[in-house]
C-alpha cells in the first residue's frame, strides 16, 4: 500500500504572478519531487498585505476574503506560500484584519485555516542536492520575527553538498523593501538596501538567497543599479537547481 | 516644516552622520544583547514588566494620587499640568519666585517635549543643561537625536569644535580633556543656580518617591545643590511598588546601554528635613499630561508602557539611516514615530507612521515588549480612515480591491508582465523605484500559464 500523497494548495503570491514566475515554477518542481500533490487554486489572488500595511483595511479584507475562500475550499492538507511575508499575513494577520473590519465569520475561517499554512522552507526539510556555492542568506523580517523561522531555510541550505553559508553582519536586518515603503520613502529604502548590499559583498558570498521574493526583487534591483552581477535566488530556485 | 523625505535625503547624504550612526547603533545594540545575557531569565522579565506596566496604567489615577499624597505629606508641591503651557507657566513661576537667574537641568525628555528652555530663556532665565550630551547639543543649538544619547550624531571632532566655542579653541579632541573642561564649566553653574530641574525615570507610589537613574553625577548635583528642585514627570512614568521598580531597574540599564546597573540610582522623597545635611529647601513635582490621558483606553495605550530606554532606536534600520533628527520631532525612532502623532498636532507629526518598514526589530528589543510595529500599523489605519473619499491613495486602493478580488481581473493585471514580455517595460515601474533600483527582470513565462501547460498534472 502506498502512502497517501500530501495535497498542497499553493498560493504563488502576486509577486510571483507579476514579476517572478521562475519562483513559482521552482516551488512546484521541488515540492513535487518530495512526492507532494501540488495544485494552485485557480481563484486565489493575493493575500491583501499591500493594502493592510498601507492602513486600508477594508480594501485589504475584500481581496483577502476572496483568497481565503479559495484556499479554504481547496481540497488540501497544507497551504504552501513561497514567501515569509505573505505566509505571515495569512497565518497571523488575517484573523486580526477580519476582526478589524468586523467580519467575524471570515475571522473564524481564517483561524481554522492558519494551522494548515506553511511557508515554503517548512515543507522541504533536509532537501538535499548539489550546489557548489557560498550563499549569503537574507532573513526576512516577518518570517524571522513573526513566524520565528530561522532554522528551516538554514537547514535546507546546509543539506546541499558543496554549499556554504556565509556569516555576515546584518543578515537579519530589514532590507528596506517594506512594501509601499520602498516607493513612499525611496531614499531610506535604498540606503537600507545599500547597508545590506555592502554586507553581502563583504561576505564573499557568490549568491544571495532568501525566502521572500519581494525583498530579493528590491535587493536585486539595487545590486544591478550598482553594477553588480551577483546572482539573486529564491530558496526554491536554489533547491530546484541543486536537484536538477 | 520639512517632510520626512526631505530630511531623509539630507541624512543619507551626510557621510559623517552615517559613520556616527552606524558606529553608535551597532555598539549599543551589541551591548544590549550582552547586557540581556547577564540575567538567565531576561525574556521572563520582559513579559513580567509588560504586565506590571499594564497593571499600573489600568489604575493610573489611583497610583498617581497615592504618589502625590505621600509626597505632599512631606511638603512637596505637586502640580498637575494639563499641557506644556501649563507646566511651563508653573515652572517659570516657581523659578521667578526664587529670583532665579540661572537654572541647572539634568536630562529630561519631558522638558524637551514642552520646550521648557525656550520659556525660561524668554523670561531672561539661563537654563543650563548639565548632562554632557545635552550640554553639547545645547551649545550647538540643536535638539537631542536620541532619547538617552542626545549627541549620538556627533563625532569626537564635532564635539571638540562645539566646546571650543566656549573654550576659545584651546581644546583638543581627547575625550578626557573635553570632559574635564565640561566639568569645570558646569561646576560653576551648579554653584550659581537657584533652581535645579530634573526629569523622573520612575515615580514609586507606595513610599511617595521619584527615582532618577543616571550615569553622570549631574543628577545628584541638580537635585541637591540648588535650594529648589523641580522634577518633571510624564504622568505615565509611575509604578506602585519598589518590587516593581526592582524589575524595571533590572531591565532599563540593560536595554539602554547593556549595563547591569547605572552609576547612580537616586530616590528622592521630599525636601531636606530638619537636621539633614543635604537636599533642597523646596521640592516640586510637575506631573505632565500633555495628551497622555487621551491615549489611555485607546488601541494605542501600550505606548504609555515605554520606559524611555532607547533600545528600539538602536536596532531600528530606519533610525540607523536617518538618525533622530530625521524624524523632525522630540521623540525619535520607532517610539517617537508612534508617540509624536499621538501627542502632537497632525502637521507636526507629518507622516511619521510611514517611517518604518514594520520589520519588528523594535518590538524584539523593547524591554517591556511594546508591539511598536502593530501600533504604527494602527496609526496608518487611523490616517487612512481620516483620508477624504477623494484622496488619490484611497481611490487607488478601492480600484485595486475591486480588481484583485476577481480572478479574471487579477490575471489581466498580473499576467501581462510575465506572459507578454520577459522584461517589465521601464515605463511601467514607478519612478520612485527606478531612481535607486533597476526594474525586476522575470525569468521565464507566466507562472499560471506554465501551470496550465508544462506544469500541469499534480
Amino acid at each position: 500500500m502506498t502512502a497517501k500523497r500530501t495535497r498542497v494548495a499553493l498560493l504563488p503570491t502576486c509577486v510571483v504572478d507579476t514579476v517572478a514566475p521562475q519562483v513559482g515554477i521552482a516551488t512546484v518542481r521541488v515540492l513535487r519531487r518530495l512526492g507532494m500533490d501540488v495544485r494552485v487554486p485557480e481563484a486565489a489572488t493575493c493575500c491583501g498585505q499591500p493594502a493592510w500595511n498601507a492602513g486600508f483595511a477594508a480594501d485589504a479584507a475584500k481581496v483577502a476574503r476572496h483568497t481565503l475562500r479559495a484556499l479554504a475550499d481547496a481540497p488540501a492538507d497544507v497551504v504552501c506560500v513561497p514567501a515569509g511575508s505573505c505566509a505571515t499575513m495569512i497565518k497571523v494577520f488575517w484573523p486580526e484584519l477580519f476582526h478589524v473590519v468586523g467580519d467575524e465569520t471570515s475571522r473564524r475561517t481564517a483561524e481554522a485555516l492558519a494551522p494548515k499554512v506553511r511557508e515554503f522552507s517548512e515543507l522541504v526539510g533536509d532537501a538535499g542536492g548539489h550546489y557548489e556555492h557560498t550563499v549569503a542568506y537574507h532573513h526576512s523580517c516577518h518570517m524571522l520575527r513573526e513566524l520565528g523561522l530561522r532554522e528551516s531555510p538554514e537547514r535546507a541550505l546546509a543539506s546541499l553538498d558543496g554549499c556554504t553559508t556565509a556569516d555576515w553582519p546584518g543578515a537579519d536586518r530589514c532590507c528596506g523593501f517594506g512594501g509601499l515603503f520602498s516607493v513612499k520613502q525611496p531614499e531610506i529604502s535604498v540606503a537600507m538596501a545599500d547597508d545590506k548590499v555592502d554586507g553581502i559583498e563583504a561576505s564573499g558570498a557568490g549568491v544571495l538567497v532568501g525566502c521572500d521574493q519581494s525583498c530579493l526583487m528590491h535587493l536585486e534591483g539595487r545590486l544591478r543599479k550598482r553594477g553588480s552581477t551577483l546572482p539573486v535566488r529564491h530558496l526554491a530556485e536554489v533547491l530546484d537547481e541543486a536537484q536538477s | 516644516m520639512s517632510t520626512l523625505r526631505e530630511r531623509a535625503r539630507i541624512a543619507v547624504a551626510n557621510d559623517e552622520l552615517q559613520v556616527a550612526l552606524e558606529r553608535a547603533t551597532d555598539r549599543f545594540a551589541t551591548q544590549k544583547v550582552a547586557g540581556a545575557s547577564t540575567v538567565a531569565n531576561y525574556e521572563e522579565l520582559r513579559e513580567a514588566a509588560r504586565w506590571v506596566r499594564a497593571g499600573v496604567l489600568a489604575r493610573l489615577p489611583d497610583v498617581l494620587g497615592e504618589l502625590a499624597d505621600k509626597l505632599e505629606s512631606r511638603g512637596v508641591h505637586v502640580h498637575w499640568a494639563s499641557d506644556g503651557a501649563d507646566a511651563n507657566a508653573y515652572i517659570l513661576d516657581v523659578a521667578q519666585q526664587c529670583g532665579a537667574k540661572v537654572v541647572v537641568k539634568s536630562k529630561s525628555m519631558a522638558s524637551e517635549e514642552i520646550h521648557l528652555n525656550d520659556t525660561l530663556g524668554a523670561a531672561g532665565i539661563e537654563a543650563v543643561e548639565t548632562d554632557l550630551g545635552e550640554w553639547i547639543i545645547q551649545l550647538a543649538r540643536e535638539t537631542p537625536s536620541h532619547i538617552i544619547l542626545p549627541a549620538i550624531h556627533k563625532t569626537r571632532k564635532d564635539i571638540a569644535a562645539v566646546l571650543n566655542q566656549v573654550a576659545g579653541g584651546d581644546l583638543s579632541d581627547v575625550p578626557a580633556e573635553l570632559c574635564a573642561f565640561a566639568r569645570q564649566q558646569l561646576r560653576a553653574k551648579f554653584m550659581q543656580a537657584e533652581v535645579g530641574i530634573s526629569g523622573v525615570n520612575f515615580g514609586v507610589a507606595e513610599t511617595g518617591s521619584v527615582v532618577i537613574i543616571t550615569n553622570e553625577g549631574n543628577g545628584r548635583l541638580v537635585t541637591s545643590v540648588p535650594r529648589t528642585h523641580i522634577a518633571v514627570m510624564g504622568m505615565e512614568r509611575v509604578l506602585q511598588t519598589w518590587e516593581q521598580f526592582e524589575l524595571m531597574l533590572a531591565l532599563l540599564p540593560r536595554a539602554a546601554t547593556g549595563q547591569q546597573i547605572t552609576t547612580y540610582v537616586n530616590a528622592l522623597s521630599g525636601p531636606r528635613r530638619p537636621g539633614e545635611v543635604d537636599g533642597p529647601d523646596e521640592m516640586h513635582l510637575v506631573i505632565l499630561d500633555n495628551g497622555r490621558s487621551d491615549i489611555l483606553g485607546t488601541e494605542f495605550q501600550e505606548i504609555l508602557h515605554c520606559i524611555r530606554c532607547g533600545a528600539c532606536l538602536n536596532v531600528c534600520p530606519v533610525y540607523r539611516q536617518i538618525g533622530g533628527h530625521g524624524y523632525g520631532a522630540v521623540y525619535s525612532g520607532p517610539v517617537g514615530a508612534v508617540l509624536t502623532p499621538l501627542l502632537s498636532a497632525a502637521e507636526e507629526a507629518g507622516e511619521l507612521q510611514n517611517a518604518s518598514t514594520l520589520c519588528g526589530a523594535c518590538w524584539q528589543a523593547c524591554p517591556v515588549k511594546i508591539p511598536l510595529q502593530d501600533l504604527l500599523l494602527g496609526l496608518r489605519r487611523k490616517k487612512a480612515e481620516e483620508a477624504t473619499s477623494f484622496s488619490g491613495e484611497r481611490l487607488a486602493w478601492q480600484a485595486w480591491g475591486t480588481a484583485w478580488s476577481k480572478p479574471g481581473a487579477y490575471r489581466a493585471t498580473t499576467g501581462v508582465a510575465g506572459a507578454a514580455a520577459k522584461v517589465v517595460p521601464e515605463s511601467w515601474v514607478p519612478v520612485r523605484w527606478r531612481e535607486g533600483r533597476m526594474a525586476p527582470r522575470p525569468r521565464g513565462t507566466s507562472f499560471r500559464h506554465w501551470m496550465g501547460g508544462e506544469g500541469s498534472g499534480t
